[in-house]
């Protein structure tokens, strides 16, 4: 497996304190889901990824340039249409207007969106709102999505749908790097699963076999505490 | 008591008339803070803007600055602009001074900064919640403080509308700058000043009115613009 990007010594601090402490990590799987306790320095590993946050120490090395994007836990939307929202991140990469919009409108279909078009994007539902997140995303094409616990605060029947269209635009050959607090979620979508504890990676393991039997005993104690 | 009566009826019968000369005065006064205003939103906005999402040396300083300069008084900002538009000042070539023009540039100084300092409280907290989402999407700080400033268009009509209401009600710069000619630069703020000293209580009263009415307005215009957006734009 070809690591598409390796991190070495990757370290953050914050006010005295190692958030993100020393990681060493080579990522080559095509979907890979971050697990690990709360606090544990999963979305930080994220952001330093996606370039939000610099590292205070070590180095993030990309394989080649890889475009990508990132879905948060709650999406922003700005204040106007759903259609408007997914057109500005296409704008900010310089399209022209008839193209912005073909390709909003493709993605807002995907999502299945299409009819809640020209509705005011901060009127629609949680798991709505997340999907137009989506839509905006993959409007763009990138090769790697990052998301952050996207299915955090949405009801099991959004969060479905938002696990159907990670595994859509996953299908379409986009790299998945997420993180999620529900279990199931992650055996669903990873191929690979990186375990972080207390800002260090504890381990990274095929999917089926962290499931069956995690070889760390902190993963150990966090399945356990997940799964009674 | 009864003077005050009859100050109280002169000023209804004017207002229910609709006095040619009261309505000119009122009329001169709203043109001129309502370009005023919109001189300073042009300017301060922006400046407003790219205080909040800026990085650029000097910021923390402008910050303050624009923050003190809200309390500006009237009669200096009256008194500076009065320097730069006299004749011997450095603007005095356009013989500005003791016109509208120049009432309209003295109060877009004094309100800019009002304008600037609200813009930037908005935006900045527009900034904390877009910031990680606006800078994934790759913008520019620029880009977004743009985007900012459309997305937050009803929260900052406020502070457009503070800046009106600190124009209309101000009277020592256009009294300075303006020279209060009859007529000519005459607004609802000096005249009251100067009808009050001459004892002409009804129209003084009569323009008080106006301007009541007038701040008021515009207050509950806010609101409901507030309300509307809220419930259509979330």
């Amino acid at each position: 497996m070809n690591a598409w990007l390796t991190m070495e010594n990757l370290g953050l601090t914050e006010g005295g304190t190692r958030i993100i402490d020393d990681v060493s990590l080579a990522l080559g799987a095509q979907r890979t889901v971050v697990l690990g306790p709360n606090g544990a320095g999963k979305s930080t590993l994220l952001r330093l990824i996606h370039g939000l946050l610099h590292p205070s120490g070590g180095t993030l090395r990309w394989a080649r340039p890889v475009s990508q994007a990132m879905v948060f836990q709650r999406p922003v939307m700005l204040r106007t249409t759903a259609l408007a929202n997914v057109v500005y991140g296409l704008k900010l990469r310089g399209l022209a207007a008839d193209e912005c919009e073909r390709r909003a409108r493709q993605a807002l279909a995907h999502v299945g969106l299409e009819r809640l078009a020209k509705r005011p994007a901060r009127l629609l539902s949680g798991g709505e709102q997340q999907r137009v997140a989506l839509a905006r995303v993959w409007a763009l094409e990138p090769e790697l999505l990052i998301l952050d616990e996207p299915t955090a605060s949405l009801d099991p029947a959004s969060s479905r749908e938002v696990e159907r269209i990670i595994n859509e635009i996953a299908a379409s050959g986009t790299r998945i790097l997420m993180t999620t607090h529900n279990l199931g979620q992650a055996r669903r979508i990873a191929e690979e699963i990186v375990f972080i504890d207390r800002g260090r990676i504890a381990e990274q393991t095929p999917v089926a076999e962290f499931f069956k039997l995690p070889r760390t005993a902190a993963a150990q104690d966090f399945l356990q505490e997940e799964m009674p | 008591m009864t003077e005050f009566n009859d100050a109280f009826l002169t000023a209804w019968q004017l207002l229910a008339l609709s006095d040619a000369r009261l309505s000119a005065i009122a009329w001169l006064s709203l043109r001129v803070s309502l370009a005023a205003t919109l001189v300073a939103c042009v300017v301060g906005m922006p400046i407003g803007a790219l205080l909040a999402v800026g990085r650029f040396p000097g910021r923390r300083v402008l910050i303050v600055l624009f923050n003190g300069l809200m309390g500006l008084p009237p009669v200096v900002v009256g008194l500076l602009v009065y320097l730069l538009l006299s004749r011997a000042g450095p603007l005095g070539q356009f013989g500005l001074l003791f016109s509208p023009e120049a009432m309209i540039v003295a109060q877009a100084v004094l309100v800019t900064p009002i304008v600037a300092a609200l813009t930037r409280q908005v935006i900045a907290d527009e900034w904390s919640e877009y910031r990680e989402q606006l800078r994934s999407l790759g913008a520019s700080r620029s880009r977004a403080a743009a985007t900012l400033l459309w997305d937050g268009r009803f929260s900052l009509s406020t502070a457009a509308l503070a800046g009106f209401g600190r124009a209309i009600a101000e009277v020592g710069a256009v009294m300075i700058v303006g020279g209060n000619i009859d007529g000519v630069t005459r607004v609802m703020t000096t005249t009251i000043a100067l009808e009050t000293s001459k004892g002409d209580l009804p129209l003084a009263l009569a323009l008080g009115f106006i301007l009541i009415a007038v701040v008021l307005a515009i207050n509950a215009v806010a609101y409901a613009l507030r309300g509307w957006a809220e419930r259509h734009w979330g």
